[in-house]
């Protein structure tokens, strides 16, 4: 037995009967991490000594029978959240420096059941970009194949569930970032309902995009994980006070009378081969396993690109304007006055696609291109949403590709950045409805690259979209993959 | 030349509002603490903080906007104001964009020619204060600015009048009225000084019968109601000048220096911000309902306006001294306190205004913490009333009052201060007092009446002021004629 190798559920089980200690674990993990991340470069910052002593902590909770579902088990985290004493770094020079004073509400929850921080992961900064090239820290490595990405911005996220470097992972989705990710790295990958997971502590890229999620092995673990950081946050004033559902419970590989919507939008030319072969063959699945499948048309789906990169850019530039050089965070030193250092400071640590972002989004924001940009973006979002809703009355979940084509190489779409923009195509439309999807491993490129297959749910019927993955999941071997090396 | 030119005043003020914590977080909002003792993640603009809607700050802006006669939107959307500055550490301020919390009020001034004019009150929307800078204090900091973000996120409501005042006196009565509201309504504590009630002016002239509005300047920041009417009438005449000697206003941004007594150029219209307003995207819709409306409607006190009213009608007070009693809202709840325990609302107003307020001005006393109560004062009255003791020496009963807390009728009885009202008594005073001028007596026999004061004074002078003047009076003069 690699205990790398285990599932949440797995470990649970071992500590449980304690076969396996969180010491144990842990240090199987940050073993594992210390002899592969050169290669992946998926941690930012890994952190030891704080991961041994929480599992120290861990198996005293255990001991004296104080369990809950996360106790003890190895949990890496995206750069992007607050962790007290921890760099958080958001991949950015700008933060290089920054020392969080507070835990994200994410975390705090994760850490109230006695998880194990093991480490910071590597992303794109602030969140932008579909690659995790665009980080301070360097890009992260495909762990299938290290000439290709991770994907992004949750690349780190993606790569370290796919290298066996931690049991589960925390990523944020705007526009695809935990789905898209979890696609090219062929894991599980949930980003819930906008307003289910606080955003509190979680730095923001685009305030009413943005929603924090799992990245897992198997669906099982990942609604474990979104148990524990699901719910209402008072911090968060959009978080929705709605209750919680019991998400393991809804993993009952039952798909009678289940109604699945094949949007005609997400099956459209620019589809790689391979990727529409391996959902088509995920449709036939579930057409055995019962589900009734639906053609349903979303029929503003071709402005959703548009009108996401006038959102959430806007949105960002006025998130990032916080990083002025004044209270933390890199400060240019020469500056001769107030002016010359807010823009020494902000040349320096920003790097180029996160101020190709905030000049678009200021731009879309300026007296006399507002109508015309953010507030007829916001209108075309509203349509989106209206898409979704419509066919969410004929159908209970819908199924379509995660992205056009499995992983692109290193390098290929860097200096072009409307190709970047465009490997979003499929995942950004969630995000503007608000609504939950998910990405699961259905199948392999010719190449060997895997494929995700991605489920959109109705607003706040997790349950329903993960009933609908965990089936498939049980009537397929692709999650069973892992990368050799 | 001034009077062929008409003023047009619009009026900016911001109202800082009495919560205990600030607007978008838990942090105190006291004034004059440890500089950033009072700040957290939210107000310093920490990587990830978010900011959560004081339900208290709503309550008090629903309180001020129904004092002045707004409509309170249902729904209100709470915008970002994008500005980089080293005092506003989210590199934009929350505040009300288009859709305010407050909209289509109005005050009503009163004229020195005695008519009442309407002043309309365009909106009014909460928002957050900044934090403070400052600059170069010491040696070591003298070429550094420091950054106190105790202030930044304490709540603000901004009231926004229609251009409608036609002179610096208009001004002036709007903003005092406006001020009393707000501190009467307990939303505000009114402290200039400490920016707590703060106000910019937008100044335009136009020559009379013209329709369209001149070009404003807009006057920052004026921290006091003297400085505000200097400000205005040195700008007026500014504008004026200009236009007389061929120039044009332009629209800028002017500060006004107390010391010079002159406005000056702080950026004009080209260096005025784009600031890129748009929906805060981390709060909800403010939704305000009916009921909540109500509730606050319910919980509003009598304004000054409408005391002063009751005041002359019910109470029977002259105008002045309704004006004078309610203009502060804890000495109006004092007098009303007064008048329910003694009914009589003008000997009340009487004592109030004369002893209570001189009092209170001499020893800087507030009158909550007067020693001398409502029931303690009326006690008082109730014994001028039934002659236990004379008006003139109530004065010296409400000294000792002042000093002790002893009753009314211990310290009368302690100070042997009760009215003497024995006619014996007094007509032995009155025989030592003829006896003892004889000449004077002589000259009153004589026709001089007026000398009965002289005779008064000297039996009530011999009683050491506790005779009873009326009975003095009739008793002296059956003696001096008998």
């Amino acid at each position: 037995m690699t205990i790398y190798n285990l599932t949440l559920a797995e470990l649970r089980t071992r500590l449980d009967s304690r076969e396996l200690s969180a010491v144990e674990v842990t240090t199987a993990y940050l073993d594992r991490i210390a002899a592969t991340n050169h290669e992946i470069n998926s941690f930012i910052t890994t952190c030891n000594e704080t991961a041994m002593a929480e599992a120290l902590a861990a198996d005293q909770a255990l001991a004296a029978g104080d369990i809950a579902p996360l106790t003890g088990l190895p949990i890496a985290v995206k750069d992007i959240f607050n962790t007290t004493g921890l760099p958080t770094t958001c991949a950015s020079n700008i933060l290089k420096n920054y020392i969080a004073p507070y835990d994200a509400t994410a975390i705090a929850r994760i850490k109230a059941q006695r998880a194990v921080i093991v480490g910071k992961l590597n992303m794109d900064e602030f969140a932008m970009g579909s690659s995790n090239e665009n980080s301070a820290f360097g890009a992260v490595r495909n762990p299938w194949n290290f000439k290709h990405v991770p994907g992004g911005s949750s690349g780190g996220s993606a790569a370290c569930i796919a290298a066996r470097q931690a049991a589960a992972a925390l990523g944020t989705d705007t526009g695809g970032s935990i789905r898209q990710p979890a696609s090219h790295c062929g894991v599980v990958g949930l980003k819930p309902t906008y307003g289910r997971v606080s955003r509190y502590g979680v730095v923001a890229y685009a305030s009413s995009l943005d929603q924090v999620g799992p990245l897992t092995r198997d669906v099982r673990d990942c609604a474990l994980m979104l148990q524990a950081i699901a719910g209402y946050d008072p911090a968060d004033s959009t978080s929705v006070d709605t209750p919680t559902p019991d998400y393991q419970a809804s993993l009952t590989g039952d798909l009678k009378g289940l109604r699945i919507g094949l949007p005609q939008e997400y099956f459209i030319e620019g589809l790689d081969s391979d990727v529409r072969k391996a959902v088509a063959q995920a449709t036939a699945t579930y057409r055995e396993l019962g589900a009734e499948i639906i053609e349903v048309t979303l029929p503003h789906t071709a402005y959703a690109v548009a009108c996401y990169y006038l959102i959430a850019t806007a949105e960002a530039s006025s998130n990032l304007a916080r990083y002025d050089g004044v209270r933390y965070g890199l400060r240019a030193g020469n500056a001769e006055n107030l002016i010359d250092m807010y823009m020494q400071s902000r040349a320096a640590g920003f790097g180029t696609e996160v101020k190709r972002r905030i000049m678009l989004g200021t731009y879309a924001l300026s007296s006399g291109y507002y109508d015309a940009y953010y507030l007829k973006a916001q209108k075309v979002r509203t349509l989106i949403r209206q898409d979704f809703l419509n066919a969410f009355e004929k159908v209970d979940t819908l199924l379509a590709p995660v992205a056009p084509t499995p992983a692109f190489a290193l390098g290929e779409k860097v200096n072009d950045p409307m190709q970047m923009y465009l490997s979003d195509i499929y995942t950004i439309p969630a995000n503007l409805a608000g609504t939950c999807a998910m990405s699961l491993p259905c199948g392999f490129s010719t190449e060997g690259l895997p494929i995700g297959l991605q489920l959109i749910g109705k607003p706040f019927d997790e349950v329903t979209m993960l009933r609908t993955a965990y089936a498939f999941e049980q009537a397929t071997e692709w999650h069973k993959r892992k990368p050799e090396f | 030349m001034t009077q062929r030119y008409e003023t047009v005043i619009g009026l900016e003020v911001h109202v800082q509002l009495t919560t205990n914590t600030k607007i978008f977080c838990g942090c105190s909002t006291e004034f004059g603490q440890t500089p950033n003792s009072q700040t957290c993640p939210v107000c310093l603009a920490l990587p990830g903080a978010l900011p959560v809607l004081n339900q208290k700050a709503v309550e008090l802006a629903i309180r001020t906007g129904l004092a002045t006669n707004c409509q309170i939107a249902p729904r209100s959307i709470f915008a970002r104001k994008n500005y980089f500055y080293p005092d506003l550490p989210k590199g934009y301020q929350i505040s009300q964009f288009e859709l305010p919390v407050c909209e289509h009020g109005w005050l009503d001034i009163d004229l020195e020619n005695g008519e009442r004019k309407r002043i309309g009150i365009t909106r009014a929307h909460m928002e957050e204060d900044a934090g403070k800078l400052i600059h170069g204090e010491t040696v070591e900091t003298s070429s550094n600015s420091l950054v106190d973000l105790n202030r930044a996120c304490t709540p603000l409501l901004e009231i926004v009048s229609e251009p409608d005042m036609r002179s610096a006196d208009e001004a002036i009565d709007y903003l005092k009225k406006l001020h009393q509201i707000v501190v009467y309504l307990g939303v505000c504590d009114g402290n200039l000084e400490e920016g707590s009630f703060r106000c910019d002016a937008n100044i335009s002239v136009r020559p009379w019968g013209q329709e369209e509005l001149g070009t404003r300047a807009e006057l920052k920041n004026i921290n006091s109601f003297r400085f505000i009417k200097q400000a205005i009438e040195y700008e007026v005449e500014r504008q004026i000048d200009l236009i007389e000697d061929g120039g044009k206003v332009i629209q800028e941004t002017r500060l006004f220096d107390s010391n010079s007594g002159m406005t000056r150029s702080m950026r004009g219209k080209e260096d005025a911000h784009d600031y890129r307003y748009f929906p805060d995207p981390d709060l909800v819709p403010l939704v305000i309902s009916p009921e909540w409306i109500e509730e606050v409607r319910a919980t509003l006190p009598e304004l000054p306006e409408a005391k002063r009213t009751r005041f002359v009608e019910e109470l029977g007070l002259t105008t002045y001294d309704a004006g004078v009693l309610a203009a502060d809202r804890e000495l109006a709840d004092y007098f009303d306190a007064c008048v329910t325990l003694a009914k009589d609302a003008k000997g009340c107003a009487n004592w109030i205004m004369g002893e209570v307020l001189r009092k209170l001005k001499e020893t800087d006393t507030a009158i909550a913490d007067t020693p001398v109560t409502p029931e303690r004062l009326t006690d008082l009255l109730a014994r001028i009333a039934d002659d236990t003791i004379s008006g003139k020496i109530a004065k010296t009963v409400f000294e000792k009052m002042w000093q002790n807390d002893q009753t009314v009728d211990q310290i009368i009885e302690k100070e042997g201060l009760k009215q003497v009202t024995d006619t014996e008594e007094i007509e032995g005073l009155i025989n030592e007092v003829i006896a003892a001028n004889p000449d004077q007596v002589a000259e009153y026999l004589g026709g001089k009446d007026k000398l009965i004061g002289f005779f008064v004074g000297k039996v009530m002078q011999a009683s050491q002021g506790k005779a009873n003047p009326g009975m003095v009076n009739q008793l002296l003069k059956t003696k001096l004629k008998g």
